[in-house]
Formats: structure tokens, sequence, C-alpha cells
């Protein structure tokens, strides 16, 4: 799926997030919109609008924002939000009201280093301009998405800027259910966390991933000292002010060997948390990197992983298993498995020719294609 | 800026630099012993970790010191202050604490029909009015309950048999609701009732005042009525068909039964189990006979050594689990609070296995004359004119007395089982309680000695076998036990566990 283009971009020196349209508007409607043309005429009625998006090269000025030479926007649709960029003249798709997977990306700094980040940090001051963008993008969010993803980078980084962005999603969407990911160690703070609370989010879930109840392995999975401390720390706070939380622990050669110890640790120590999500690695950003550290085949932690699932279920705590195909999962977690709500996935691999499941099946990330356990094969019958 | 990874050896502690937290320990078998701490967190092990924990033998490369770091046991130069986390679980287990007096049990007459061989009351002739509570010291006895610091109070109403009083209980119910609504409280009502008395009237009323009622159910009826003779032989036939009346007026999950175990009962552990699915209950508490009151007089009819109630309980248990197998869903009162205590992050508030004893501080029995007693097996022990455990009378002394009265004070010496002889160094100690009320009983002492109380060889002896099961038991009785621990039936574990 094409999230981003890029042409040349004039006559606008902030970051521009509009709305796209594919048809001409009438005039009164045209604020906050972005029209896409193949070329631009002499008649051409551009005025009002946000910005256009031109196909065709533009020499001469024209007094409305413009990134021209854009050869791709067959993917921009009416009623995606864009933003232009000055800089480089990209045009990036942050939202699409068809998509069941939106998300606001906080930012892209973060204080762990998480040896498997499926998106590395990037150490610059993006704060102000992505709030801007972001409360922009919220504004412009209609009708209201029904799921929306707050993610990073480490959204708490933001700190009171997080706290206007709370404060507006609950105001203009609040049956939005907002799903924040963030590794909670911001949270160990009692006053930053009283005020995250004190926004009252009525559709709030706070997912916060866990690699071991051993607070040095857990720290060195994610490099950073203290901050399994933190994290704990981060979760019983969260808890104390009635924000619900999940747990999220990414399968690999680091977390497998403990993962029942994990799973006992979470029954004594994190009962309130509403569910567990174990998640099969993704190969992407640094995790090809460590993977000889990292790497284990999902058909060879099965023991382990059901195993983890018996405890926490025997307990009452509700298990979501996410990112493992059918195939490679024990027959036993089948029931646990959830198809991940994004439309990034979903990718079947010429293995799966056949495959009588693939309907329940969440298939693969695109790029997960890569590699690939060997137990992946076609399920002909149940 | 690309990052850099920090080496493993960033994040671990120095060799060496491990420290204990307090933990206890014990030998289950020759081949693996149980550490236990203080929060309840417990680690079976092969036999001589103990020893090589504490001779400083572990090297943070093992999956044991991993594991001990991580429940508790151990901390070391690489630790932060986590034991914060470790406090708030502490905090937990002792919730029950905050709680204070929950249970206030009202003793609104002495008389009964029934002549129980085992009762903790002299009963009394049927029609004498003397031994009911009067409006004076019920009113009383209500105020000094609604004086409780607790939010949640359950007020049970028993006797003799309450329902020959039932005008007094009219009138508690009158005041105790008003007031509490008026203080915010909750209130419960249970009555305890032999039923032999149950009319449509007081089931009616039950009905309008929200009441649960509760009974007793020794077995079939050739042990409850053995158990409990009345005038006529036919107490087993009155409880059964009030069990039928008071389900059907009220719905069978506000009435209860419980069993006490006599000599009798010994023998027949299947067959009281029988007789409590053939009254379709779902709950049975296989409970011993408390060492009072005619219990202790008529000891040849109903005395017995803690072994054969050992015996008893754990047929009797095996025989519960059987009939879950089977698919009805039983379960064991006992076992699954005692599972709470060793499964979950939670304390309970069971009476008899807390520490500090819930005695006073969780329960308050109110005699019909206003005396006021720490439990109901206090008041028992002065019915035998041993009034060690009266702290005093409504009529004359404040909630604040009563709790500052010498009798209170040297129960509560000896009320915590962390400083008790025997219990402060046994690894059972957070899943246990303190009995002072028992050991006075049966040894004259409260702080009593554990190498022959028979509270301490029940407990020691029930939890060293639920851990067994627990070690043991097959994926199903796994299942069973965690069901009874979560509230769920063999179905429902089923469908929620991978199988």
């Amino acid at each position: 799926m094409k999230l981003h283009t890029s042409g040349i971009a004039q006559g606008f020196q902030k970051p521009i997030v509009a709305r796209v349209t594919t048809v001409p508007s009438l005039p009164g409607v045209r604020k906050n919109t972005a029209l896409v043309l193949p070329s631009l005429r002499a008649r051409s009625d551009i005025r009002g609008y946000a910005a256009i998006i031109v196909q065709q090269r533009i020499e001469e000025s024209i007094p409305c924002p413009v990134i021209h030479s854009v050869r791709d926007v067959d993917h921009l649709q009416s009623g995606h939000i864009v933003v232009l960029e000055p800089a480089n003249g990209f045009i990036r798709t942050l939202y699409r009201p068809e998509s069941p997977h939106n998300t606001l990306f906080a930012t892209e700094r973060c204080n762990s280093n998480c040896l498997m980040c499926s998106q590395p940090p990037i150490d610059k001051d993006d704060f102000a301009a992505l709030t801007e963008r972001n409360l922009k993008l919220i504004d412009l969010m209609s009708p209201a998405p029904e799921y929306l993803c707050v993610t990073g980078g480490e959204p708490t980084l933001l700190g009171d800027r997080l706290l206007t962005i709370m404060r507006k999603l609950r105001d203009t969407m609040p049956s939005t259910y907002v799903h924040m990911l963030t590794n909670g160690r911001r949270f160990a703070w009692s006053d930053f966390t009283t005020k995250f609370a004190a926004v009252c989010h009525p559709n709030l879930s706070v997912g916060i991933p866990l690699y071991s109840d051993y607070a040095p392995q857990h720290d060195y999975i994610v490099q950073a000292r203290h901050a399994f401390d933190q994290t704990i720390l981060g979760l019983h706070q969260l808890a104390r002010h009635g924000v619900e939380t999940e747990v999220r622990v990414v399968l690999h050669a680091l977390t497998v060997p403990r993962l029942k110890y994990i799973a006992d640790f979470i029954c004594r120590n994190l009962t309130f948390v509403n569910h567990i999500a174990f998640m099969g690695m993704e190969h992407i950003g640094y995790a090809p990197r460590n993977m000889g550290e990292l790497w284990i085949d999902p058909v060879d932690y099965q023991e382990e992983l059901e195993n983890s699932v018996t405890i926490l279920t025997s307990f009452g705590i509700e298990v979501r298993i996410y990112n493992l195909q059918l195939c490679v999962l024990k027959r036993s977690l089948w029931k646990y498995s959830k198809q991940a709500i994004s439309d990034w996935k979903n990718v079947y691999g010429d293995a799966c020719k056949g495959c009588t499941v693939q309907e329940h099946c969440g298939g693969f990330f695109h790029w997960t294609t890569k590699v690939q356990s060997r137990g992946i094969h076609a399920i002909t019958s149940i | 800026m690309a990052r850099s990874f920090s080496l493993r050896t960033t994040f671990i502690p120095s060799r060496d630099s491990y420290q204990l937290l307090p933990f206890r320990f014990h030998r289950l078998d020759p081949q693996n012993e149980i550490l236990v701490n203080e929060c309840g967190e417990f680690i079976i092990a092969a036999s001589g970790t103990v020893e090589r924990v504490v001779r400083r033998k572990l090297v943070p490369d093992e999956e044991l010191y991993a594991t001990l770091k991580a429940k508790g046991f151990i901390y070391d130069d690489y630790s932060s202050p986590l034991t914060d986390v470790l406090a708030s679980k502490y905090r937990t287990k002792f919730g029950f604490i905050y709680g204070s007096t929950k249970l206030h049990i009202f003793v609104v007459t002495l008389r009964c029909d029934h002549s129980c061989h085992y009762c903790q009351v002299s009963r009394q002739n049927v029609n004498k009015g003397e031994f009911d509570m009067s409006q004076e010291v019920a009113t009383a006895a209500v105020n000094t309950m609604l004086k409780s610091p607790s939010r949640y109070i359950t007020l049970e109403l028993q006797g003799g048999e309450p329902l020959l009083a039932f005008d007094t209980i009219k009138y508690i119910v009158s005041i105790a609701k008003p007031g509490a609504v008026q203080l915010g409280k909750e209130l419960d009502i249970v009555i305890t009732s032999n039923f032999a008395y149950l009319t449509d009237d007081i089931l009616n009323y039950c009905v309008k005042e929200n009441i649960k009622l509760s009974t007793s159910l020794d077995g079939p009826e050739f042990i409850h009525n053995a158990n409990r003779p009345r005038p006529g032989g036919d107490s087993y036939k009155l409880a059964v068909e009030g069990i039928k009346r008071a389900r059907r007026a009220l719905g069978a999950e506000r009435v209860a039964a419980l069993m006490t175990t006599t000599q009798l009962s010994l023998q027949h552990p299947t067959e009281i189990i029988d007789e409590y699915v053939r009254q379709s209950f779902h709950t049975i508490f296989l409970r011993p006979i408390s060492p009072y009151g005619f219990a202790v007089k008529s000891s040849r009819k109903t005395g017995y050594e803690m072994n054969a109630f050992l015996n008893f309980y754990k047929l009797g248990l095996d025989y519960i689990i059987g009939k879950n197998r089977k698919g009805y869903n039983l379960v064991e009162i006992y076992t699954k609070i005692l599972l709470q205590k060793i499964l979950t992050p939670e304390g309970t508030g069971y009476v008899d296995l807390q520490s500090p004893s819930g005695a006073g501080l969780n329960v308050l029995v109110y005699n019909y004359d206003g005396d006021v007693y720490a439990t109901d097996e206090a008041r028992m022990l002065a019915e035998m004119q041993d009034h060690t455990f009266k702290l005093g009378n409504v009529l004359r002394h404040s909630r604040a007395q009563l709790f500052t009265s010498p009798a209170f004070v040297s129960l509560l010496q000896a009320a915590c089982n962390q400083s008790l002889p025997g219990c402060s160094d046994c690894a059972f100690q957070p899943y246990c309680g303190s009995d002072p009320v028992y050991h006075h009983a049966t040894q004259g002492d409260t702080f009593g000695h554990r190498a022959t109380s028979g509270f301490c060889k029940r407990n020691m002896g029930v939890i060293e076998h639920l851990f067994s099961l627990l070690r043991k038991g097959d994926t199903e009785l796994q299942n069973i036990l965690w069901g009874w621990v979560t509230d769920r039936n063999l179905a429902e574990m089923r469908e929620s566990l991978p199988q």
C-alpha cells in the first residue's frame, strides 16, 4: 500500500495538513482541502484551496501552495488526509477513513532502544512540529474513526503536548477507541500519570510491552537501565488511576526462555491488566540487524507459549496472539489468534496456496515474507 | 544519528552482590523443598536449594537467580526501589485489616428445639423468654455494630434457633437497616436457622427484607438426625424441606448449608458429599468440629483426632474432585480459600485463616444478654464459665472500650502468627492464620504449642496436600482447582484454556 509520493513544492514554508479531493469543490468548502489535478490550465479555478497537487510540471508561479510534478497520485483518494512538506515536496498520507487502522504518529524519539524495534527511533526534536500536525489532523478527521492508534517513538516523551492531544481526542471524538502504544516508563512519575489520568479519556487503552520478569533481561532487551522498574511502577500507577492497560510480549529468542515466568509474574503483579498480547516478531527495523541473537523459529517455542498461556488463562487473564500464522501455531492456541487490525498484513505466500484456513489467518506483514518459519505450510484438512 | 547497542554485561548485577529478602522454607519431600516469601509467593526447588541461596552459591547467570529475584526473594546491586512493588503486594495481602469488623453475629436467643451433640451453646427450654435478646440490648448492639468503620457490614442472626425469637429479629432488622442507610454502609443480613420453624410468613419477610438464609446439613438422613436430635427425630426432613421452600422463595444462591464433622461423619465422607449433590448444592465446607461447648463435654460422642479429620478431608476432597470431573460443579470452600491465598496476590477475608486473627478485628459476637465476644467460639467458652474472651457488654461499654479491654489486648498479643513460636519460621505462615481462642480452649494458652496443636496439624496437613495436588495433579485436576480459585466451572475452564 502506498502512503507517500513526492513532487516539487512551491509557494509555502510550513507543512500543510489537508483533506484530499480529486474533484473540484465549490468555492465555499475549499478550506483545508488539497485538490489533485492532472495539469493546471489557464481556466483552472484554484482559489481558496489549502494546496493543489499537480501531476504535470508547472513553470510559472501560481497564487496557491502547490506540489507539482507528482508522478504517482493514484493512491490519493478523496477524503484521505495528507501532509505536504515544503522542504522536500513529500506528500504523506496520514489518514484514510476506509482503513480500520489509522495512527497518530506522536514522535520519532524514544527513551528506549529495543533490540527488535520495528520502527527505530530518530534523535531529532520533532515534538512541536508533529504535535501541531496531529492537532490539525484530528480537526480534519471526519467522520471520527472507530479506532485510532497513538504511537511513535515514545508518545509520553511529549509530556504536556500529549495531554493536549488526549484532551482534543476526548473532546472531538469521545467514542473513538484510542489505543496508545508506549513503553510506560514515564508513568513511573506520579505527577505525569496523575495529569494523564485526569484527562479521563472515556475510551482508552494503553499497551505496554514487558519482555521479562527479570529486570536485567528486560533492560537489556530495551537497552535502558532500570526501564523494567519504571515500566512496572508505571503500570501500577496507571491501574491506581483506573486507566485500562494491556501488556504486550514480543516473542523472540531473548523472551522465550522465561515465558512461563513472565506469565507467573503477570498473575502475581499485574492482575489488573485487561489482557496480554503475545506478538510474533516483525522482521523490520532493528530486528534484521540483531537476528543472530533474536531469531527463534516460532515452531520451536510453541510449548513455552502454550505453558505461558495456560498459566495466564488459568488465572483468568485474557490472552491474544498476534503475528503468528495458524500453521506454525499449536492447534490448542488457535483460539487466541487474532488477525491484527492492520492493512499492512494479510499478505500470503506461495506456500499458502490451497490453505483452507487462510481466511482465519493473519498471514504475514508484507515485509515478513523474507524470513519465514520452516513450519509455514498450507493447511488442507482440519 | 544512528544509535548503537549496549552489551548484555551492561545490564547484569555484579557477582556475589545479592542479599536475602525475608522468606521461609519447608521440606515437601526428600527431593523437594518450598521457599515462601512474605507476600506468599513460592518456589518449589530441589532439596539443597535454600542452602545454596543462603551460602551465596548462586550466580546471576542461572535461571534460579532470575526467578528468586523476580519473585522478591533476593535483591542485588542492580535492584532499584522495586521493593515498592513488593510493598504494594504486601499491602494487598493484608488489605483485610483496613476493612475492620465486617461480620457481626447476634445471638438473638439461646432457645433451641435441637440438642445437637456438638452444639456450641447450652440449649434451653423452648418456651423460656429470659434467654432472648431484649430490645434494649438489641438497640445497643446495633449501634455498636454500625460504629464499625467497615463500609460493608454482615449481620448474622443466629441462636439457639433464632426463628424462635422472630420478633427480636424483626426489631433488629427494623433499626439496623435505616441506621446503615444513614451511614452509607452496605448491610447484608443472614439468618442461620435449622428451618424447623420456617413459616411462609417468615419466608415472605426474608424476601421483602432481602435476607439470606443459612442452615445446617450434616449429610444424609441417618447422619444428620444422629448428629442433630430433636423431639420427633425429624431434623433432616425439616432441613431439606426448608431448603427447598427457601430456594423457591429466595432463589438458590441465597440459601446456604454448612456441615459439621462428627465422629460418625468421619466414616461417611462420600455419603455426606452425595447428599450435598442430591440437594443441588454447589459448595460444601468440610469443617472439623470446634473443641467447645458440648463438643468437649461429650467428647466420647464427637471428639476425634485431627489425623482422622485429615483423612476424612482428603478422601472427601478426592471424591468432590471426582464429582467435578463428571461435570457436577462442587467447590470445597476451605480448599478454595487456601488456594486463593497460595495462588493469588489477594488476601481473603476468612476469619479463621487470618493473621492477625480475625477474632474481634473482623468478627464480633453479641450475646443475647449484651455480652460481647471476639468470636463465636469465645462465647462457647463463656457458656462453660470461661470468660477469658469477653470484651465487655454493649449496655456498659463503647466500641472503643471493647477494643481496649484487657481481654482484647491479651487476644491481640497472640493474634499474629508472624510472632508465634512455631509459626514465625513456618513456610506456610502467609497462608495460615492464628487462632488464640482455639489454643486457649485446647491447650490453656492463647499462644499455644504448635507441635501438639490440632489447628497446626490440620493446616499443615491440608496445605501440604494441596501443594502435592498442584504439583502432581493431571491437567483436569489443575483446571478444577484453578476454577475454584477463579469462580469458573470445568466446562468454562476448558473453554478458556489452551486445550
